[in-house]
């Protein structure tokens, strides 16, 4: 084992590796959401909450995949210990979500407000179980591989520069942690499209390649179907002031960070598990927030986003590094970029050199050093939805 | 640093490191272009002429096609290039193309068989 390419993670009774150790608090459904805001604002620094606006009134797929997202959010290694706090009547059941975590080997306890009586108790009989969390929570870090990582990819707020400097530089960091055993999630289908033949051709099966371009298809057959031109939306307009003309342009950029030699094993649904070792392509969105929810509930530990414009996201429980390629970005919003590649463009530092340095960032991250999201205190967090609340 | 970077030796654009003036004469890759209008940092030039339905192309693959014809030195963007793709403005794809069964044409007496009317009428 190579010392460089260690960190200091949470090994959990599951096998799983961690980088954070939050104590979660889980609302079961948006009508218990301030509630469980509360109780993990009493536990600060230690309580990470996932409010949302789902969980009741929802059919089907959706659903599914709130459930999907919470317990995977309940089982993540970056979870020391879960308290879920319901109401009562609604529809995702408090008790499955707590099971997972203890599946996953974490104490989990349950509050509900219909059977606690009220706003008052349920806070604070919460906060007494929280605390009683943090204490069970308490754990040791160890010397970790980067075999056990899952790094999720991400661009936001793209420009020229992204698809020049900061995507190139993460796909190097994303061959590097594939080769050394490690895996890597992207998502965004729409931002793909026009570039689906490069990673196709990375595909482990013929079966996988299929699906991704599947999963391609049933974005152009919707926006057919709805008589709409994804033009509106795809490039966004400040994507079209930065440079950039069509999707195609976009996704040739943005699918580099995924690397350039990692092969393609997987095609998965929003918040479902992401292969071990190798590149998978998760069905989410393009916007942001949604997108770094599903792959973070996919079981990615660490995400690294590139930004061209700027752009605040964090996560409720995993890291969020923003690396950016535009010098003038990294200046005008210094307190949200944790790291600088802008060299790349003008030839003043190599390609392979500042990957060098997001890999090492991506470690000390790994091994405990807050992120620009994490002093900031970004922890956006939504659950991706197709259907009408019923 | 260059004033502009062409990613792949087959591209038809190169991308602009700095706002670009008319008239200027910039090298890239070791072919001259003579900048034909205000390119702002960021957004792309021709290098060579382009007809128009022909593809744009960058980092080797196409990114869209030209809407009319354009000369070298000419800023390349949305109001000359069309993606091709997300485009359900365009004529929708036949039930077939979809993946989807034909329609399959009811005959009366299917109809009659699934609804018969009691009273006759």
């Amino acid at each position: 084992m190579n010392p460089a390419n260690d960190f200091r993670g949470f090994v959990r009774p599951d096998g799983r590796v961690g980088v954070r150790n939050h104590v979660l608090i889980v609302p079961t459904v948006i009508c218990a959401a301030v509630v469980a805001e509360r109780i993990a604002a009493a536990i600060s620094p230690h309580g990470a909450v996932l409010p949302h606006l789902a969980g009741c009134g929802q059919l089907g797929p959706d659903l599914h995949t709130t459930h999907q997202t919470l317990a995977a959010y309940c089982g993540h290694p970056n979870v020391g210990a879960v308290l879920v706090v319901a109401l009562g009547c609604e529809q995702v059941v408090a008790q499955t979500l707590a099971d997972t975590a203890r599946r996953a080997g974490k104490p989990a306890m349950v509050v509900a407000i219909q059977s606690e009586g009220g706003t008052v108790r349920t806070t604070s009989r919460g906060i007494e179980y929280a605390n009683r969390l943090v204490e069970a929570a308490v754990a040791e870090r160890t010397s970790c591989d980067a075999s056990s990582l899952i790094l999720s990819v991400k661009c936001g707020g793209s420009d020229y520069t992204s698809g020049l400097a900061a995507n190139p530089v993460l796909g190097r960091v994303a061959d590097r942690i594939v080769s050394l055993g490690g895996a890597v999630v992207i998502g965004e289908i729409a931002e793909i499209m026009g570039a689906e033949h490069l990673l196709a051709a990375r595909a482990t099966t013929p079966a996988t390649s299929s699906q991704l371009l599947r999963v391609i298809d049933r974005v152009e057959f919707e926006a057919r179907t709805l008589g709409l031109d994804i033009r509106g939306t795809q490039p966004s307009p400040g994507n079209i002031r930065g440079g950039l003309t069509t999707i195609e342009e976009k996704s040739l950029g943005a699918t580099q960070k995924a690397g350039e030699r990692t092969p393609l094993r997987d095609v998965v649904g929003y918040s479902q598990p992401v292969a071990r070792g190798g590149l998978t392509v998760m069905d989410t969105p393009g916007l942001d927030v949604e997108s770094v929810t599903g792959m973070v509930g996919g079981g990615a530990q660490v995400v690294v986003f590139t930004t061209g414009l700027g752009t605040p996201t964090g996560n409720p429980i995993a890291p969020v590094i923003k690396i950016t390629g535009n010098a003038r970005t990294a200046q005008s919003m210094a307190d949200n970029i944790d790291l600088d590649v802008s060299g790349v463009i003008g030839a003043d530092e190599a390609i392979d050199a500042a990957a060098d340095r997001l890999f090492a960032a991506v470690l000390d991250v790994c091994s405990g050093e807050a992120t620009a999201a994490e002093r900031l205190g970004h922890t956006e967090f939504a659950i991706h939805r197709r259907n009408p609340t019923i | 640093m260059n004033s502009a970077l062409r990613v792949s030796a087959t591209d038809n654009v190169a991308t602009a490191l700095e706002d670009l003036a008319p008239g200027s004469l910039i090298d890239v890759g070791g072919e001259q272009v003579v900048i034909a209008e205000r390119i702002p940092r960021g957004h792309k030039l021709a290098l060579r002429a382009i007809a128009a339905g022909e593809s744009i192309v960058k980092y080797g693959s196409p990114i869209g096609a030209a809407t009319v014809d354009i000369a070298p030195g000419v800023h390349v963007h949305v109001h000359n290039v069309a993606s091709a793709r997300g485009r359900g403005d365009l004529p929708a794809p036949t039930a077939a193309e979809a993946g989807m069964p034909a329609p399959r044409i009811a005959e009366p007496d299917d109809v009659l068989a699934a609804a018969p009317f009691r009273d006759g009428r």
